[in-house]
């Protein structure tokens, strides 16, 4: 039976964590179907259909899903589900937001951070932080997964061809308002698409000393990222923060500078190719996982990496 | 306005997880237990509001066995006015667990429930979403700020990229993120008087709500283990290194 993704968009394009999905659920059944939720998005279907492995592409384009807003995306979702037997969203803020009510709505559970298919009803996911890995069997009679977009390779963007189906229920809920949204602009890439990252912890002392990683993210098109700790000690905004508690990425090279490696940060980062430390500390537990490990002061080391590269 | 907070008792964030030998679940075994840190967020949010006068009562529940109790005490000794255990099995599902709540939800009339955004054992994110969607609630999940004001919650949440901010009528389910607010710790005397504030142990049966789950452990394993890699003594050394070696810097 035919396998569901809702897609990971903001109206204007379709999100790269769509793709990784889209790889995890070829390997449950070659029927993928793609459901675009949202207003005024074109585009995004367009994009949607055209990526490899997609067969279907369900298009919802209302007013009322310009904010994909978990109570009427959900409803959505349980009304097109006894057409599948899986339904998948990336676990981005948005599909962990959604999924779980349609989940509960259909009476069944949800795996969630799904990082490896085993079989169209068992499904490898981590737990504790990344510290245990769970095998898990679902007799569910639908099975409702949010994927890891690192546990999969993206799916190629062009090559489909799928046919388009319009969704013409319109699910309105007037006990939920969105207000406004404040994104941060920036033009690195997103952390958890990008290949490179390099990231401060505790270390930089202060929020104004991350102007320091800048240089040299610039030089190797990074995006940056932080500790838990950086973020909670207010030096940068959360959404900068890898690890349990936040983004789990996994790119080429990843650069943490002045991180001691608590459980909870290597947890978000430690299916990196390459993982570089540098800290003064010459004990922290971050050198464990490091391919390259240098012991120096990052206030001089930074700025004359920054001159090397 | 009444809120319902619930609590989670996990093994504490500092402890180093080990998995048992035969591969079906993590050693729990004479590990110290705590609050969710997550949950410690959405109480202290609770006992705030209160404090402020929007709140006049606020009630704790936990699911599990009795060694919950203690970890619905802590939330008491922080300030919560009362507590209810739904005595279970540990490891109950998210789903049973979101039934159970959004029962008591219910029978309390609570206006508002705040949850953690998720626990630190099984990190699914999921139960507040799922209480909301069985009571037909709005939600807020990965709140960073909460103001209530006209039967409304305005709630600021974190968001991949950014932030954003709805207005939910209530009653809702909010669930918290880190940066909420600063969990408090609670005093001796205040550890004292939580142990004479009402503590009621109800049964599934109690709430009429069957629990179990389609969902099994095949298997618990350790993550693969990262090869350490090598010190590089100076920066000219790391760049050649991650250039010609490693080939990741052109």
């Amino acid at each position: 039976m035919s396998v569901l993704i809702i897609a990971e968009h903001d109206n204007k394009s379709l999100k790269p964590a769509t793709l990784n999905t889209v790889t995890a659920a070829t390997q449950i059944d070659a029927d993928v179907h793609v459901l675009v939720v949202g207003f005024e998005c074109q585009t995004v279907v367009e994009q949607a259909s055209q990526v490899a492995g997609v067969t279907k592409v369900l298009v919802a384009d209302n007013a009322a899903y310009e904010h994909q807003l978990a109570e009427n995306v959900s409803k959505l979702v349980v009304e097109v589900s006894s057409d599948y037997e899986h339904i998948l969203a990336p676990a981005t803020t948005t599909g962990k937001n959604t999924l779980p009510r349609v989940a509960a709505l259909l009476n069944v559970a949800q795996l969630s951070d799904v990082i490896k298919v085993e079989a169209a009803d068992t499904f490898v996911r981590p737990i504790y932080a990344g510290n245990a890995i769970a095998t898990v069997k679902t007799t569910d009679a639908v099975k409702v997964l949010t994927i890891r977009t690192t546990g999969f390779d993206a799916a190629a963007s062009t090559g489909g061809n799928a046919e388009r189906q319009v969704l013409s229920q319109v699910i309105a809920s007037d006990r939920s308002r969105f207000l406004k949204e404040q994104l941060a602009e920036s033009d690195r890439p997103e952390l958890t698409a990008a290949s490179v990252i390099i990231s401060g912890g505790r270390g930089m002392g202060n929020g104004e000393n991350f102007k320091l990683l800048e240089g040299v993210a610039d030089k190797l098109g990074a995006a940056i990222g932080a500790s838990r700790a950086a973020v909670d000690a207010g030096f940068v905004p959360n959404d900068l923060q890898v690890g349990q508690t936040g983004k789990t990425v996994a790119p080429d090279l990843y650069i943490a500078v002045g991180i001691s490696g608590a459980i909870q940060h290597l947890a978000g980062m430690k299916d990196s190719k390459v993982i570089v430390a540098i800290n003064k500390d010459e004990d922290a537990p971050i050198f464990q996982v490091a391919d390259y490990g240098l012991v120096a002061d990052l206030f001089d080391a930074v700025p004359e990496l920054e001159k090397s590269l | 306005m009444k809120i319902l907070v619930s609590v989670k008792r996990v093994i504490d964030y500092n402890v180093k997880v080990r998995v048992k030998s035969d591969h079906t679940a993590v050693d729990l075994t004479n590990v110290k237990m705590s609050m969710n840190p997550f949950c410690e967020i959405a109480v202290e949010e609770a006992i705030r509001l209160k404090e402020k006068g929007v709140a006049s009562e606020v009630v704790v529940v936990s699911v599990g066995s009795k060694s919950c109790q203690e970890t619905l005490r802590t939330a008491m000794a922080l300030g919560a006015d009362r507590a209810i255990q739904v005595e279970t099995e540990d490891g109950l599902d998210s789903l049973s667990v979101a039934k159970l709540i959004a029962k008591v939800a219910q029978d309390e009339a609570a206006d508002l429930v705040i949850m953690g955004k998720q626990a630190i054992d099984s990190d699914n994110n999921q139960t507040g979403q799922m209480v909301a969607a069985l009571l037909d609630y709005p939600q807020a999940t990965f709140a960073s700020e909460v103001a209530i004001e006209n039967g409304e919650a305005q709630v600021t949440r974190e968001i991949d990229g950014g932030l954003q901010t709805l207005a939910i009528t209530l009653p809702a389910v909010v669930t918290t993120d880190l940066r909420l607010n600063e969990p408090r710790f609670a005093s001796l005397p205040n550890i004292m008087k939580a142990k004479k504030k009402p503590l009621d142990v109800k049964t599934p049966a109690d709430l009429g709500v069957e629990v179990g789950s389609n969902v099994s452990i095949v298997s618990v394993t350790p993550p693969p283990q990262r090869a350490g890699g090598i010190k590089v003594g100076s920066v000219a050394e790391l760049v050649d290194k991650l250039k010609n070696e490693a080939k990741v810097v052109s």
